[in-house]
């Protein structure tokens, strides 16, 4: 990978990425708004680029590991949810802190099922 | 409460907010791509929904909305801090449709054609997306 091309998948990500934060800031309510929190933006991104370096194949391996990905994503988010709801605590708090529930569950799904 | 859109959000975010985002979505893209070709397609997918900006959004959100009832004479603290949490809420529905987004993409990208796969991916994302919004509201 040339420095060529990280410099067009960071803005490439950024441009997609922020594109789903702005929806996210128009759209009420919050719970609607909050879909937009966990938009397909980085397998977007990246996906495109993957299949016309790599091949299709190589990025369905990529979309099989997104699988893990979401899943751990799903665990992570509802820790945080569970935590503002019942606790309000500083919001960066849950969502930094327990973002090694995360790294956890993907890579422990990852160990289980797709090593 | 019906869905409405608010133009509102681009007077009270800040040039900074928006480029800590931008920063955050191309850092994890560009990163992606290293952990690939280092570790391979297997570790790099998983990093495809990686939470990139949830923290600073939500975050992004309770700061907006303590200002807002600062404005009214209020706290809003606690304000904030419930908006944050109905974000996370909805947030946790979007991952449900992402699992969809991945399975699509997975199942189908080596046999249709690979620039339909994606739009075709992302149109069930968000439909899928946006029924679980509604199924959660009304059960």
């Amino acid at each position: 990978m040339t420095m060529r091309d990280i410099i067009l998948r960071f803005f490439i990500g950024g441009t997609v990425v922020s594109f789903f934060a702005i929806l996210g800031d128009i759209f009420r309510p919050k719970t609607f708004a909050g879909l937009f929190g966990a938009a397909p933006s980085v397998a977007l991104a990246t996906l495109g680029l993957t299949i016309a370096s790599h091949g299709r194949a190589y990025a369905a391996a990529e979309a099989r590991s997104m699988l893990a990905g979401a899943a751990a994503f799903f665990f992570y988010v509802c820790i945080v949810s569970f935590v503002l709801m019942r606790y309000r605590p500083p919001t960066w708090k849950p969502t930094l802190g327990f973002m090694p529930v995360w790294f956890i569950a993907a890579f422990g799904l990852w160990a289980l099922f797709l090593r | 409460m019906s869905i409405e859109i608010n133009l509102d959000s681009f007077k009270t975010t800040k040039p900074h907010e928006y480029a800590i985002r931008f920063l955050f979505g191309g850092l994890v893209t560009a990163t992606t791509g290293l952990i690939a070709k280092k570790f391979g397609p297997t570790v790099a997918g998983l990093f495809l929904a990686f939470p990139a900006i949830f923290p600073a959004s939500a975050t992004l959100i309770a700061k907006h909305e303590k200002e807002r009832k600062q404005k009214a004479g209020y706290d809003g603290t606690r304000r904030g801090r419930a908006a944050a949490a109905a974000d996370a809420t909805g947030t946790s529905l979007g991952c449900l449709a992402l699992l969809v987004f991945a399975l699509i993409v997975w199942r189908i990208l080596t046999t249709w054609s690979p620039w339909l796969v994606l739009p075709v991916a992302a149109i069930t994302w968000a439909g899928t997306a946006i029924l679980l919004w509604h199924l959660r509201r009304k059960f």
